[in-house]
């Protein structure tokens, strides 16, 4: 590990190949990170902040400073921060986090530039499982809904991941994504089957739309434990994640158990985006773009790649909420939608660099 | 896709004259079926007595009024969009390319949508106008996508443009969901029947509106089948036999999406007709146009049919939309072929 920290940094990326042919030439710059977790942290501060000011009524700083330390309960300006305002940013902060490690992991791990959530059948198989719920089940508590759409979320993933690896070849990057876009189409079908004959499509529309908007404590108090413990064990991993990432036959030759790091990160995976979609609803491209932007930034090494998603996709999603409220009051614009304007030339800008095929 | 140079041209021709043919007859064996299915049985006695003119009133009403319009539409979609993809399949030489999966269907949706949000209601939307604004938004999109995907060094490669178009979708999806929140629960349900692929408003004259575009691009079509063959090559290939590659290309995507968008103009988002379609016939007939598109057209027609008589029986009395149960035929036939490539 520490040899290639030190190495040169002429900051082009490493090309994903050369790991297999000849001496690698990937670089780290940890000092890069720490400035980029620093200001990260600094930068999600102040837009924690900034969110909780904005809104239908915007209030003071010095208020929010005392809604946190020194809670009144008859103050109302308090009770909006604590019980509206605060637990909608910190899920930002936690799915956004999420959804960046979850697609570090993934394109760490199938060493596929292409791979987001989203894009892979999650978000369609847990939209299809909340139609299902709506549909044969109503009116079921909002914690058993989250574990169906966790389940619908798995459910996905695993056909599109089964499918993929299932040709020969192997899993490369196009197939990967045509094989979500084909799943995805066949939920879409089904989920749209479904809310016509039940007419429950509209209902169905607002979780498919993803919004922090119904973000409470009790949301919270499920999927903070489980993301965090997620987020370590990505920590724990990185180091086999950054072997992995330069091709199973590099990260066997070094002595590691490719099969076993697999099957590890594939369960955080699926811990952190199934939990996030169950929350937040159809959100897309943050796994896509911020590992790319942190790879950019601090390079090849995932001990530093993970928490730099982490804070950088806290801050995304933070911003582009914070951009979904303002855009056009007393409206909402579905924060899925706003991250999708920039996630959508991103992923033009990755298909146009994609040169293999099939 | 092989490029075979087959011994027997002759033997080969006749096959294909003879796999059309059976194509054909099980046509008319499920129009028939199509006709007697629904929600009033007719028997099969009653639809011919009342195609030749003798049957009551009441049957009339159902064969010509509500019927015979959806099955027509029912083959003429499926005809479309298969020689659709038939086209695209072999212009991009691409085993998985179909209008759907190339964004077609959304930029569609994305028009009817708004031009559907913009009017106080769905009764006061002019629903005849919506298969020409359609077609405008369908079109738009395959330029966007074409122009996306394009690249001046190594001109259109198919990977390009399948990814193009899968990220094009992904932002018209997105664009689409703020819509659907604005507007109200009566036109939401008016929006997603369409989107699903529905075709149970047809009357005669989505057929009208339809039937010129048929009319005049299946054959212009079939007259590139050799055009087709040499594409099929590959560029260089083609470019040293001769064959201005580009502007055919061009052409024959014009059609392609013509054809698409005029189908899906008129009967929502049915995606995977315009892949399997193709498919199925490169597997009975071989890979040479002359033979494929046809056959493709008519395996199009036949599919749509089958996926019409089931959306109609599945879930009596009510009707699932003819696109889902074409997309759950079709998704796992893609992903199949999708596991076996190479």
């Amino acid at each position: 590990m520490a040899a290639y920290k030190e190495s040169v940094t002429d900051g082009s990326l490493p090309s994903q190949k050369g790991g297999r042919t000849q001496p690698p030439k990937l670089q780290s710059r940890p000092l890069t990170a720490v400035l980029v977790l620093v200001g990260g942290l600094v930068a999600l501060a102040a837009g924690i902040a900034v969110s909780i000011a904005l809104g239908a009524k915007d209030i003071d700083l010095a208020v929010i400073w005392q809604a946190i330390f020194h809670f009144d309960e008859s103050n109302t300006e308090h009770l909006v921060i604590r019980e509206l305002r605060l637990p909608r940013v910190l899920g930002g902060v936690i799915v956004g986090a999420s959804f960046a490690v979850a697609g570090a992991i993934m394109q760490g791990m199938t060493r596929n530039p292409l791979a987001d959530s989203g894009l892979l059948g999650l978000n369609s198989g847990a939209a299809f499982m909340m139609a299902v719920c709506f549909a044969f089940m109503p009116g079921m508590p909002f914690l058993y809904l989250m574990m169906y759409a966790f389940a619908g979320a798995a459910l996905g993933a695993g056909i599109v991941f089964g499918i993929g690896s299932l040709a020969r070849g192997g899993l490369t990057p196009v197939r990967l994504v045509l094989a979500g876009a084909a799943v995805s189409a066949l939920l879409a079908a089904l989920t749209d089957g479904i809310s016509l004959y039940f007419r429950i499509g509209q209902d169905l529309a607002y979780f498919y739309a993803g919004g922090l908007s119904g973000t409470k404590w009790l949301h919270l108090k499920i999927i903070i434990p489980w993301a965090l413990i997620a987020i370590l064990a990505a920590l724990v991993m990185s180091r086999s994640l950054t072997l992995l990432s330069l091709g199973d036959e590099v990260a066997s030759g070094l002595g590691q158990r490719t099969a076993v790091t697999k099957v590890i990160c594939s369960i955080i995976v699926l811990i952190l985006a199934g939990s996030s979609v169950a929350v937040v609803g159809a959100v897309g491209f943050v796994g896509l773009i911020i590992p790319h932007l942190a790879r950019y930034l601090v390079g090849v090494d995932y001990r530093w790649i993970i928490p730099c998603s982490a804070v950088l996709g806290g801050l995304l999603v933070i911003l582009s909420d914070l951009t979904a409220r303002i855009i056009n009051p007393p409206y909402e614009t579905p924060i899925g939608a706003v991250i999708a304007l920039l996630g959508v030339p991103f992923f033009l800008y990755l298909a146009r660099k994609e040169r293999r095929e099939l | 896709m092989k490029a075979q140079v087959s011994p027997g041209e002759q033997q080969r021709a006749t096959r294909g004259v003879r796999v059309l043919t059976i194509l054909g007859l099980l046509i008319v064996v499920v129009f028939i079926i199509c006709m007697n299915t629904g929600y009033s049985k007719l028997t099969p006695i009653d639809v011919i007595k009342t195609l030749v003119g003798f049957g009551t009133e009441k049957q009339e009403l159902i064969l010509f009024s509500f019927r015979l319009p959806r099955i027509v539409i029912a083959m003429l979609v499926g005809a479309g969009l298969a020689v659709s993809g038939c086209i695209l399949q072999g212009i991009s030489r691409n085993a998985l390319a179909d209008p759907g999966i190339l964004g077609i269907n959304a930029g569609a949706g994305l028009v009817v949508m708004l031009v559907v949000a913009f009017f106080p209601s769905t009764s006061a939307a002019p629903v005849f106008m919506l298969p020409v604004l359609a077609l405008i938004g369908a079109s738009l999109t395959a330029l966007l996508i074409y122009v996306l995907a394009y690249s001046k060094r190594d001109g259109l490669t198919p990977t390009r443009l399948l990814l193009t178009g899968i990220g094009v979708a992904a932002g018209i999806s997105a664009a689409m969901i703020v819509l659907t929140l604005r507007i109200s629960p009566e036109k939401y349900q008016f929006v997603a029947t369409w989107l699903a692929g529905s075709i149970w408003g047809s009357n005669w004259k989505f057929v009208l509106a339809l039937l010129p575009w048929i009319v005049v691009l299946l054959p212009y079509a079939f007259t590139k089948a050799r055009v087709l063959n040499v594409l099929n090559l590959g560029e260089q290939t083609a470019s040293g036999l001769g064959a201005p590659v580009e502007p055919e290309r061009l052409k024959l995507l014009a059609v392609a999406v013509g054809l698409a968008a005029s189908s899906v103009a008129v009967s929502g988002g049915i995606g995977f007709v315009g892949l399997i379609g193709p498919h199925l016939a490169r597997r009975l007939v071989g890979p040479k146009h002359q033979f494929l598109l046809p056959a493709s057209a008519l395996t199009g027609s036949l599919l749509m049919l089958v996926a019409e008589v089931t959306s109609r029986v599945i879930l009596q009395p009510q009707e699932i939309p003819v696109g889902v149960v074409v997309a759950v035929i079709g998704a796992p036939y893609f992903l199949y072929l999708l596991s076996r490539s190479k």
